[in-house]
């Protein structure tokens, strides 16, 4: 098994932190991870985008051109990464803030209310655990309990109170994600 | 097994610095390799094993505090960017002169001047033909993982006390921000002064009465002698060529083509290789682990065996490929494909540059 992923937004809105989870996951569970983060001008003008690699085997290249999966949380990164999606892999974003939505016929399209949902949870800053949520009910790649361990692997200890907090937001992003 | 982590290559040099017992890291911040500092001030080495960490005020600072740490046998390190490395030239080329051993480490950008701050190979010719002035060269490990940024280090430090030199790690900005899992090796024990001074004689620790007084410096104005300091120099950089080069073969066995290509193009290529087998090319990648010395005897082996083509694949206009070239001697093709300025090639684009350049060509 291979995942290729890519996962773009705003800065602030929790992109790396998301990949870096979802790939201490893998770790969690004997995969190899790679992590390749956009760090220059690009990230300068607002966007954040991170490649994670999720594989059983050894990871050749840590930057790609096509994806198996794009999770788009922002217009600017709809506009850039809709047409990377490899032929039948599946393309997960946020409506909040997208005007034009994706028009691909070739590929799955999940929505999830990460925002939302967050909102409604009473704090905007699990957004990216929501969505999260909504990515592993697509595609169950990792388990949840390898999650939390990734979970309290990546946060320092001091926050590892707010990990039931996350695991719910999680669990939510499962249940709400939609096909469209 | 060691400790499993996620990290970026930058702080898997650091940690890796700090458990292979480094005395003194001495560095100046820059993009893209500014974790390097910033993690080792955030760890407090000087906590967990002794270990100085100092910002210096430049990288001319800190390449002369190598050169004063390095001299007494203590285990020394610093890493910069390529601007920042432009920089310590002068010192690196008197720490040859002068036989003292150090770490550094270039997570190379785009250039020439002050560049960009995205990744480029765009150095090699730099780090494997000397650099400063004089006759010398410089071991050159060139990671391709961040695995290899923390294992590096400690094969580093052998190579500079085994033949007194400074070694480079040559990475560049891909390796050095992207986080992979690392296995950390155990923490090794800094030496004590009474260990260095039993295992390196040379060093310039002071003057104990009944010690001989000890010197390290690269002048010498009798040109008569230094011309001898010359010949022991060259003595020393042709066992270094007999005996430590190292490289990955990778699918070679039944492979047509070969690309040469090392650290993050080498992570590239693999993918190239992978997609130009799905479409039923046989090729292959040498990739050279020291840049020098180079792993000129493999790529002749691949040569004899009878190879139809190389290309040489780096983030560069093409420096490398001048030691490939040198190698094959015109016995079969060779060119290179690259893109530069920080600009990272897709493992696409190399496959159509093996199309086109070698297998079309």
């Amino acid at each position: 098994m291979t995942e290729e992923i890519i996962i773009a937004g705003f800065g602030g809105q929790g992109v790396l932190s998301m990949g870096k989870i979802l790939a201490y996951s893998g770790i969690m569970q004997d995969q190899e991870v790679s992590w390749f983060p956009a760090y220059g001008p690009e990230m300068r003008g607002g966007t954040a985008n991170v490649t994670v690699i999720v594989s059983d085997d050894r990871i050749s290249s840590p930057t790609l051109t096509a994806y198996d999966t794009a999770i788009i949380l922002n217009q600017q990164s709809m506009d850039k990464f809709e047409e990377t999606v490899k032929p039948g892999g599946v393309l997960i974003y946020d409506p909040n803030g997208i005007s034009k939505h994706p028009t691909r016929k070739d590929i799955s399209i999940y929505k999830i209310e990460g925002a939302k949902i967050a909102a409604e949870m009473g704090n905007t800053k699990i957004f990216n655990m929501v969505v999260l949520g909504g990515y592993l009910s697509v595609k169950p790649i990792v388990k949840l309990d390898n999650v939390i361990l990734g979970l309290k692997k990546s946060l320092h200890e001091r926050y590892h109170k707010l990990i039931p907090l996350n695991e719910d937001a999680i669990t939510m992003g499962m249940k709400n994600v939609v096909k469209i | 097994m060691g400790e499993l982590r996620l990290m970026k290559g930058n702080e898997a040099l650091a940690e890796a610095a700090i458990r292979a017992g480094t005395d003194g890291y001495f560095g100046y911040p820059i993009t893209p390799q500014s974790e390097v500092i910033e993690y080792l001030m955030a760890e407090k080495p000087h906590e967990r094993t002794g270990m100085v960490v100092l910002q210096a005020e430049s990288e001319v600072a800190s390449i002369n505090m190598l050169y004063g740490g390095g001299g007494t046998g203590k285990k020394v390190m610093t890493s910069s960017s390529s601007p920042g490395i432009s920089l310590m030239q002068e010192g690196l080329s008197y720490m040859a002169g002068a036989e003292i051993p150090c770490i550094v480490a270039n997570i190379v950008r785009g250039g020439p001047g002050l560049g960009d701050i995205q990744p480029a190979q765009s150095d090699y010719f730099q780090s494997v033909k000397g650099g400063g002035h004089g006759d010398y060269r410089l071991p050159v490990l060139a990671p391709a993982s961040v695995q290899e940024m923390s294992d590096f280090v400690p094969v580093a430090y052998d190579l500079a006390f085994k033949y007194r030199t400074p070694v480079l790690i040559v990475s560049d900005g891909l390796i050095g921000q992207m986080m992979e899992k690392v296995e950390l090796f155990d923490q090794m024990p800094r030496l004590t002064d009474k260990e260095i001074n039993e295992k390196y004689p040379w060093g310039t620790n002071g003057k104990p009465a009944g010690q001989e007084r000890r010197v390290l410096t690269s002048l010498d104005l009798d040109p008569h002698k230094l011309e001898k300091h010359n010949f022991k120099l060259q003595d020393k950089y042709r066992t270094i060529e007999a005996n430590e080069v190292q490289y990955e073969l990778i699918d070679c066995d039944d492979a047509d083509y070969i690309i040469v290509a090392y650290g993050s193009s080498a992570r590239i290529s693999q993918k190239a290789i992978q997609l130009a087998r799905e479409e039923g090319i046989k090729v292959g990648i040498l990739r050279p682990i020291t840049l020098w010395p180079f792993p000129k005897k493999a790529i002749d082996e691949l040569v004899i065996k009878g190879v139809k083509g190389f290309l040489s694949v780096e983030m560069s206009a093409g420096q490398m490929v001048e030691d490939v070239k040198l190698t094959v001697r015109e016995r079969t093709k060779v060119e290179h494909f690259g893109r530069y300025g920080g600009v990272i090639h897709s493992p696409e684009e190399v496959l159509e540059a093996l199309k086109s350049k070698i297998i079309g060509g």
